[in-house]
């Protein structure tokens, strides 16, 4: 076995030496993604296992020995089931509402369950403290409550639901769209009940997806950092804030990275569980001729009651962003509501380099990490090479690896000679480009997995060489891809938080970080005033990259653009 | 250019089964003149595509030589090589307009572009494509994109043209013009062409010569009348058009080299031009539904057979019969001239008979 695969190997090494160029691609990239994803996870683990220099395991003695981080496991773990369980039910719903009947308002409510992916994360829990907090505009104000228990438990749950039912939303909705309609107009045709055609027909058919979804949106939870760091509290520890606190707070660093390796372990086997089974064990329609959806099987009665439940949600949405909006344009917040603008003053000045250095270091990592992804895409899908499968899987890694275990690992693995790069601009490129690359290389795969390979043989055919076959067929094809994997990305890189707060310094700071740093200095109007500006950069990036694609391919038939 | 295969092999490893191998060509040798148009025909999985993708250089062969002219071309990669293929899917750049898709491959040569429009242009002119210069190719019909696809291989004048089924994606109607269409383009350019198709009509109409494959091994090379009248294996007949195997015996060989044979209830004397055989050998004579002639009757001393319709299907110019032999054997028959020689019912007794120069002797 061990012989064929190395000749194999020797037989591709062979083919690849025929192209020089190829081999340095595939050599560089195979070297920037052991150094910037693989090195700096095992520095995680060495640190957590090694703290004295030899194996021991002490470090995870003394952190099951705590009661309090055991307390933080159990926590992490339980709200990510329970998010998993609300978020989807909550995106089901949704997804649902929207893909079978015919509400009123549809693209209103689709809007409304995609805009908490284009905002920061831990909008949710700003608007929450606004609402319901000490001072919170509903608790205090229109019900008069004192102390109402909003750190903690309950608080964090509906801020992570809120947060994330919208992947679900967009999982499910995309799983729905793909079960033929017709499925259930047969099924009701064969006399079955409406309620018995989705129990025993449409659920079946979307379990899969459902079960995937409930996946992602476990890792997703477990991994967060925004909202567990506002809204969590020291009564209810959550394993990401604890572990950065050991590592900000005590700079403990042993006991930092065990505790991001108990935060790895889940999240990765999750991770790959979701991948490599859950995801393979979709059900694909076969119908010859495009379906149109009937939306006959949904009652009159079913569909209003839908209706109110997306309505109760929509509305809950936009609460949080009215109260963010208003409580950027008001003194202070809960207390005095004359309008002013001078948060949004505070940002332009004082807060300004945030906006900058957010804005240079996105705009410079997201196409990096689009083109870089294009190629690995390319490399992967379209050639033979040993270590392809290596490649593949770490340079997906950093989808399944926690940001605050990222983080630790670059904080551990950079700051000392030949590789100090803490406190640089470097720092933060190389960790946004690594962390983003799988959205480029998802989009990019998925592209090509839709490209004809003929084409490109036809380019060869023609006299190409595989450089000018890339540059002028594969790669013109995958444009598109690269502009939709774009988007993803700068979003990402915009509302990123949990891996940058341990890399920002003096000289390079975030506007996310900005805003955390201001919520827990109790400045909540310039906290508000910094997510708006940051969604409206987010909104105009993805209105003018959008206004970009439809006049360079709208030309096309729009068949490119729809890859 | 003329073209050589010598020995070729080409041993996959199976996908599924990391030590199992799949031959899918084997010991493949043929020579192909200048100017020649060769059609691989074969059932699908026989090796034609195969065979065809490592003339352009798309797969490299396990063993043998791929002669280009008097150069053996087995280390030049696809885009050295001077064969130009036109695909099954017709692989048109979609980012690219019609014209910028046809003058692809001069601008990879460096061509200057004055020169380049010029050529497209020309090219164009001579396949009726001239209006379609700045359309998109999604706003293509298929006979078009078919064309397309035609003219950016041949603009390159390549030394050989390779056709991988390409026809195959086109309505009936459109695959008949077509050939005509790629058969005249060929002649007109004199361009040395491999055809691959599974269609034997298609095969029949745009070859010189037929290359018959199978299971990765050449049946037979021949014209199309030759693969058609004298099939060299059972494999050929059957694969080319519908035939009838009837058991015979023989009983001697002539001077001639003619055989003479027991069939049914007569003798007769056939060629053979595949086997050596001695008398008391059972072998099969191969004979076309068309070459045999049916009329009514009870049994004729005469004729080789006597039996009952089966089915008579009338098409108008033609009727298709099957005929019970001896209760057991189904001959099929066809007759082309139903008004003079009339359409029997099934139940009919016929007699059947042929002429035995359509005939054709082969071993069992």
């Amino acid at each position: 076995m061990s012989d064929t695969w190395g000749r194999r190997s020797l037989r591709q090494l062979r083919q690849i030496a025929n192209d020089p160029l190829l081999l340095i691609v595939i050599l560089v990239i195979l070297a920037s993604l052991v150094l910037f994803i693989i090195y700096p996870l095992s520095k995680v683990i060495i640190t957590s296992f090694l703290p004295d220099g030899k194996f021991s395991f002490s470090v995870f003695k003394e952190v099951f020995s705590s009661w309090y981080l055991r307390q933080a496991f159990y926590n992490s773990i339980m709200m990510g089931i329970l998010t998993a369980v609300a978020g989807v039910g909550v995106g089901f719903v949704f997804a649902f509402t929207l893909a079978r009947t015919d509400i009123p308002f549809k693209k209103f409510f689709h809007l409304i369950a995609i805009i908490p992916i284009i905002s920061p994360p831990f909008i949710g829990a700003l608007s929450i403290i606004m609402l319901f907090g000490n001072n919170g505009f509903i608790s205090d104000h229109l019900l008069h409550l004192q102390n109402i228990k909003i750190y903690g438990f309950r608080g964090l749950l509906f801020a992570q639901v809120v947060t994330f039912f919208p992947v679900a939303y967009i999982t499910l909705r995309g799983v729905l769209d793909s079960i033929s309609p017709t499925l259930e107009d047969a099924a009701l045709d064969l006399g079955g009940t409406r309620f018995k055609v989705f129990r025993r027909v449409t659920l079946p058919l979307a379990l899969p997806g459902i079960a995937s979804a409930m996946l992602i949106l476990f890792v997703e939870t477990l991994a967060d950092f925004g909202n567990p760091l506002i809204l969590a509290g020291s009564q209810f520890p959550i394993l990401s804030v604890q572990a950065y606190l050991q590592i900000t707070g005590m700079y403990d660093l042993p006991k930092g990275s065990a505790l991001a390796l108990i935060l790895l372990v889940p999240s990765i086997s999750v991770f790959f569980l979701q991948k490599y089974w859950v995801s393979r064990k979709k059900y694909v329609t076969i119908t010859g001729k495009p379906t149109s959806s009937t939306l006959k099987s949904v009652s009159p009665i079913a569909k209003w009651i839908l209706f109110a439940v997306c309505t109760f949600f929509a509305l809950t949405i936009i609460l949080i962003y009215a109260a963010i909006l208003w409580g950027a344009f008001v003194k202070v917040w809960g207390f005095n509501n004359t309008f002013t603008l001078d948060h949004f003053k505070y940002v332009f000045s004082v807060g300004f380099g945030a906006v900058k250095d957010t804005l240079i270091i996105a705009g410079i990592s997201t196409p990096i990490a689009g083109i870089l992804g294009m190629v690995i895409a390319f490399l992967v899908v379209r050639k033979e090479f040993p270590l392809k499968h290596f490649m593949e899987v770490s340079s997906m890694l950093s989808f399944a690896v926690p940001g605050t275990v990222i983080g630790i690992g670059y904080v551990l693995a950079f700051n000392s000679h030949p590789l100090l790069l803490t406190g640089t601009l470097l720092i933060l490129l190389l960790n946004f480009i690594f962390r983003y690359v799988p959205v480029g290389i998802q989009s990019g795969v998925a592209i090509l997995r839709q490209v004809d390979p003929s084409i490109e043989e036809a380019a060869i055919d023609l006299g190409a060489d595989s450089r000018s076959t890339f540059r002028r067929v594969t790669l013109p094809l995958m444009v598109p891809a690269f502009f939709s994997g774009l988007i993803f990305s700068f979003v990402r890189a915009m509302t990123a938080i949990s891996a940058v707060i341990f890399l920002v310094s003096s000289n390079w700071n975030l506007m996310t970080v900005q805003i955390m740093s201001q919520v827990e200095s109790g400045r909540l109007g310039a906290a508000a005033a910094f997510s708006v500006i940051l969604v409206l950069i987010i909104l105009a990036a993805i209105l003018i990259i959008r206004a970009i694609l439809t006049l360079k391919y709208g030309r096309f038939g729009g068949t490119t653009l729809k890859f | 250019m003329s073209l050589k295969l010598v020995n070729i092999s080409k041993i996959f490893k199976d996908p599924d089964h990391a030590n199992k191998e799949v031959v899918a060509v084997e010991d493949v040798n043929l020579e192909i003149n200048e100017g020649e148009m060769v059609s691989f025909l074969g059932p699908s999985g026989c090796g034609k595509t195969t065979t065809l993708r490592i003339v352009s250089g798309f797969e490299n062969p396990t063993t043998g030589e791929v002669w280009l002219g008097d150069k053996m071309i087995n280390d030049l990669p696809p885009n050295k090589r001077d064969t130009a293929m036109v695909f099954q899917s017709y692989a048109i750049f979609p980012h690219l307009s019609v014209g910028q898709n046809i003058a692809f491959g001069l601008e990879l040569k460096g061509v200057k572009a004055d020169i380049v429009k010029k050529e497209v242009e020309a090219i164009m002119a001579t396949m009726n494509l001239t209006e379609l210069y700045n359309r998109s190719p999604d706003q293509l019909s298929g006979g078009q994109q078919q064309r397309v696809a035609l003219a950016r291989s041949i603009i390159n004048k390549p030394s050989v043209l390779l056709f991988d089924e390409p026809l195959s994606n086109l309505d009936a109607k459109l695959r008949d013009l077509m050939r005509f269409e790629i058969r005249r383009i060929q002649q007109s350019f004199g361009i040395t062409s491999i055809y691959v198709t599974h269609d034997q009509a298609e095969a029949m109409t745009v070859s010189d010569r037929i290359v018959v494959m199978n299971e990765g091994h050449i049946m037979q090379v021949g014209t199309p009348f030759e693969i058609y009248s004298h099939p060299a294996n059972k494999f050929v007949a059957d694969f080319i058009g519908r035939v009838n195997f009837l058991d015979s015996i023989v009983e001697e060989k002539n001077k001639d080299g003619k055989y003479l044979v027991h069939i049914g209830k007569n003798v007769k004397l056939i060629n053979s031009s595949t086997g050596n055989f001695t008398k008391g050998d059972k072998v099969l004579t191969v004979i076309r539904p068309e070459s045999l002639t049916v009329s009514i009757g009870e049994k004729d001393s005469g004729s080789v057979y006597n039996g009952v319709v089966e089915k008579a299907v009338y098409l108008g110019a033609t009727v298709e019969y099957d005929i019970m032999v001896d209760g057991r054997e189904i001959i099929s028959a066809v007759t082309h001239n139903p008004v003079i020689e009339g359409v029997f019912k099934s139940g009919d007794r016929v007699n059947i008979d042929f002429d035995p120069a359509a005939a054709h002797l082969l071993g069992e």
